[in-house]
């Protein structure tokens, strides 16, 4: 009686092991992105209360890295979906005929300039990331360094040696605040009005660094007085406590959108769809305008503290591909009228 | 294996005939070679190709070579490169000299401890170090006056480059300098003694050439890792451009595998001057430590003693001022604006940052390095020092084992994708494991450790070898019971070597991770990169204090072995 009751006992227990580890096999998927770690948690989340038995995998680096790692993984590709990197990088996959096109069930909503032109879609984006200029108020006070309003302002003579701006030739964020200056203020093949701005500011840089938050945080801890940075990385560090001030120069913003795409020849294609969905979901765009002022599928973000009203009507019109195919004559011009030079004394 | 028994009993002619264990020799330098081959010249390949690829993946010939050519940033960035390697050799060198003879030459106290202490570079990723420079010298640096009084107007450029790789390359110096100056032999200095010889002309005459090719190779290393290293320039190098950044524009900036590739090409030419100064150097050396050789024991004497201690105290405490500005600013709430101390930045790399399980897979791989690494590397070393015979085998070997310090992780880890990643690759299971991780990791700091192992062996008389030979004795007795504890100091400091450079590195490692493998270092770029400064300090902190308690274990188990096998070095 006692053995046959512990043979019970120890079946039932086989039996719930067994139920166990099968609700435990969730279908996992890897998703490789370079969104910052705790927004990851909070889509994590978010995802899992809709879909409880797809499990997300992530890979997580700079823009630059992942775009890297995923383009030298071509001939055998790793990664199931990309999700919250530059859609100018997903461009870029998507021209090596990289990614799955996908109509999500959430695409309907969003606006037409924050998703790849095709139908379906090989990207669509999940916010906007635009230029940001944050300003030092403990240093320039100091200095007695006055607080720039506009792009112009920052050539003028009071700011020689004291803006920080990313390499466009390192950083997307810097390609785009170069681009978007010559949509500005005109390009005309090195002889335009955007040139000659960014021979001014030229003058003034003290530094092109090599990763588009980096300007921030320096400026953020009072290396420099004025950085030319994003949003994000703006919001955070002066959440974190940097005595910096937030300008959106009035002429226009560059901007940039973290995306979405599906990487074609996944093997976990319906797990991934839903993912997809997900990530074009009205919840999800509620927890993407926690961090960004701009979502894509408009009316859904809360305004955020340090943005202005108009943020939005300040971006620049983006063409990405007419930027994309204009590159490297813009890295080549940019590169040799201010990155050849030796250091300036 | 029989037959070869069966045939080098049955031949004793007079001409000697290659002993059956040597065959054993040359199947595992084959073996070896087989390795590099594997883990370092085909994945190098495989991005090298890229530079021959164009635009759409067609073969376009030397056309990416000629635009690069053409472009006016290549001179201005190899001139830069060339001209800081150069005086950053010029500077550590003497310094690790000096440092290593200390060691090993004099009876000043403490050794062990600064020892321990010229590791600190090594012990937290050179960031760490790069940050601590613009907390000093930085334009809210404590010290910045004084460095502009001495006519330097900012650290960032030049002289931050030149001042952040002094530092972190003293210790890849010094290990090899002092192994190249611990082993001497006490007879050459009596001699000398007794005839009068002043102490300087001993050291010109005895030690300096005693040392060459530990100061030759030390130097050759200096120049490269600092041509290479693309860390340090990135954060402190503001517009002053490197071919190695150079590198990062290309592949990580513009995905523009083919150029990159280019510049990659260039930066392994010094590589290729190493091996053909190590090439020539390696005929001249004679052996330091002859079968008879008496060891030498450095004689108590105060006043040069004394000043050794001042010397080492001031390179440990510039050593200590670097660390203790990273810890200090990992402890302050918002620098510079807010220094009361807090312990938010540990705790948010350890929840945020999700350093916690990166830390046990980062010692994972770090025990796999030392352990697998330095068998590797002392085996190779060895097969190709103390051997005979496969001659054709050797050059190849020896130029493999020079090229990985001049191939920046970056490229290395990509080639790591592209080989090991392809479907067609039999290998192609080990992506994403912490095996290859292991195995890249070991490749890529293979040479300072293979140049410790060559520089030990090399200072062994060829004699204990012959000996053997003469009396039938295999070679794997003579390796196993005379050259290996001979060696154990450098077996050790080798080890050590892996274990901490394992824990630290980034450059290649950031590629070939996955969620499951992610390693602790990759965590401290991306808070750097968010603007967590303080949370990177206090996570590189975290990794500097494991591999010090690593580097202690590591001295313990020197001490233990020393006593063992290096008794004979003591006759008193």
């Amino acid at each position: 009686m006692r053995l046959s009751s512990l043979y019970r006992w120890s079946a039932l227990a086989t039996v719930a092991l067994i139920s166990s580890v099968a609700l435990a096999q969730k279908t996992q998927v890897l998703v490789y992105t370079a969104l910052e770690t705790d927004q990851l948690k909070a889509y994590q989340e978010g995802f899992n209360k809709a879909y409880p038995d797809i499990e997300i995998k992530w890979v997580r680096d700079s823009t630059g890295v992942i775009t890297a790692k995923l383009l030298a993984e071509k001939g055998n590709p790793q990664a199931d979906a990309v999700m919250g990197v530059a859609a100018s990088s997903l461009a870029v996959l998507d021209k090596q005929g990289m990614l799955e096109p996908y109509a999500p069930s959430g695409l309907a909503a969003i606006q037409a300039q924050y998703r790849d032109k095709k139908s379906p879609p090989a990207w669509f984006g999940m916010d906007v990331w635009g230029a940001t200029v944050c300003f030092n108020t403990v240093e320039a006070a100091k200095k007695g360094i006055p607080k720039p309003e506009t792009w112009k302002d920052l050539t003028k003579p009071a700011y020689k040696g004291q803006i920080v701006m990313p390499n466009p030739a390192s950083s997307g964020t810097g390609f785009f605040d170069v681009t978007a200056w010559l949509a500005l203020f005109g390009d005309d093949a090195g002889k335009g009005g955007g040139w000659q701005f960014m021979d001014g500011l030229h003058e003034n840089i003290a530094q092109y660094t090599h990763s588009g938050s980096k300007p921030c945080n320096m400026a953020g801890s009072g290396e420099f007085v004025v950085g030319i940075s994003f949003e994000y990385r703006a919001n955070s560090n002066k959440a974190k406590g940097a005595p910096i001030d937030l300008v959106f120069p009035k002429e226009g913003l560059g901007w940039d959108l973290e995306a979405f795409a599906i990487h074609k020849g996944t093997k976990k294609l319906d797990a991934v769809k839903r993912l997809a969905d997900w990530a074009s979901s009205k919840d999800a765009m509620a927890l993407y305008g926690k961090n960004f002022a701009i979502t894509a599928v408009p009316g859904i973000a809360a305004p955020l503290a340090n943005v202005p009203a108009d943020y939005e009507a300040r971006l620049v019109k983006m063409d990405f591909s007419w930027a994309a195919e204009n590159r490297d004559r813009i890295l080549a011009e940019w590169t040799k009228r201010y990155d050849s030079k030796s250091e300036k004394k | 294996m029989i037959d070869a028994v069966l045939n080098s009993s049955t031949s004793l002619t007079v001409r000697q005939k290659t002993h059956w264990s040597d065959r054993i020799a040359h199947l595992s330098l084959a073996l070896v070679a087989l390795a590099l081959m594997v883990f370092l010249a085909f994945p190098l390949g495989a991005i090298l190709m890229q530079s021959l690829l164009g635009k759409a993946g067609e073969f376009a010939g030397f056309s990416n070579f000629i635009t690069y050519a053409q472009t006016p940033a290549l001179l201005t960035s190899l001139w830069n490169s060339v001209w800081v390697s150069i005086v950053v050799t010029v500077i550590t060198l003497p310094l690790a000299f000096g440092f290593a003879y200390a060691i090993t030459r004099s009876c000043m106290s403490h050794k062990s401890l600064f020892r321990g202490i010229s590791l600190i570079p090594l012990l937290a990723p050179s960031l760490l170090s790069a940050i601590s420079l613009i907390y000093w010298f930085g334009n809210q640096g404590v010290l910045k006056a004084a460095m502009q009084s001495v006519g330097i107007a900012q650290i960032y450029g030049a002289p931050g480059i030149v001042v952040a790789e002094c530092f972190s390359v003293f210790p890849h110096a010094l290990m090899i300098l002092i192994t190249g100056l611990s082993l001497a032999d006490a007879r050459l200095y009596e001699a000398a003694a007794a005839m009068g010889t002043t102490a300087s002309r001993k050291f010109f005459t005895i030690t300096v050439p005693g040392a060459k090719y530990g100061l030759l190779s030390a130097g050759l290393v200096t120049f490269t890792l600092v041509m290479t290293d693309f860390g340090i320039p990135k954060v402190i190098g503001g517009n002053f451009n490197v071919l190695a950044t150079d590198v990062f524009k290309l592949v990580i900036g513009q995905q523009d595998f083919a150029k990159g590739s280019v510049v990659a090409l260039l930066l392994l030419l010094p590589a290729v001057l190493t091996f053909a100064v190590d090439h020539y150097v390696s005929k001249k050396q004679t052996a330091m430590l002859t079968a008879r050789a008496v060891p030498h024991r450095p004689v108590p004497s105060r006043g040069y003693d004394m000043a050794m201690t001042a010397f080492c105290t001031v390179i440990s405490l510039l050593m200590l001022a670097m660390l203790g500005m990273a810890i200090f600013a990992s402890f302050a709430s918002f620098w510079p604006y807010n220094l009361t101390p807090s312990l938010r930045h540990y705790v948010l790399g350890m929840v945020d940052g999700e350093v916690g399980e990166g830390f046990v897979n980062s010692l994972k791989m770090a025990s796999g390095t030392a352990l697998f690494g330095t068998v590797l590397v002392f085996f190779s070393a060895y097969l190709l020092e103390k051997t005979k015979g496969a001659g054709w085998l050797r050059a190849p070997v020896r130029m493999l084992a020079m090229l990985p310090m001049a191939v920046p992780g970056l490229v290395l880890g990509l080639g790591y994708i592209f080989f090991f990643n392809a479907l067609s690759n039999p290998l192609n299971w080990l992506y994403h494991t912490t095996a290859l991780l292991t195995l890249c990791t070991i490749v890529h700091f293979y040479t300072t450790g293979h140049l410790t192992a060559v520089t030990a062996l090399k200072a062994l008389d060829g004699e204990f070898e012959a000996v053997s030979a003469s009396l039938k004795v295999p070679w794997y007795k003579t390796f196993w019971r005379v050259t290996l504890p001979i060696c154990t100091p450098a077996l050790v400091d080798i080890a050590r070597y892996f274990f901490i450079n394992a824990m630290t590195t980034i450059s290649a490692v950031v590629f070939l991770y996955s969620p499951e493998t992610k390693v602790a270092s990759i965590a401290i770029l991306n808070l750097d990169e968010a603007g967590e400064i303080g949370a990177a300090a206090a996570m590189a902190v975290m990794i500097a204090g494991i591999s010090a308690v690593a580097t202690g274990v590591f001295m313990l188990l020197a001490r233990l072995v020393d006593r063992r096998t290096q008794a004979w070095r003591g006759t008193r």
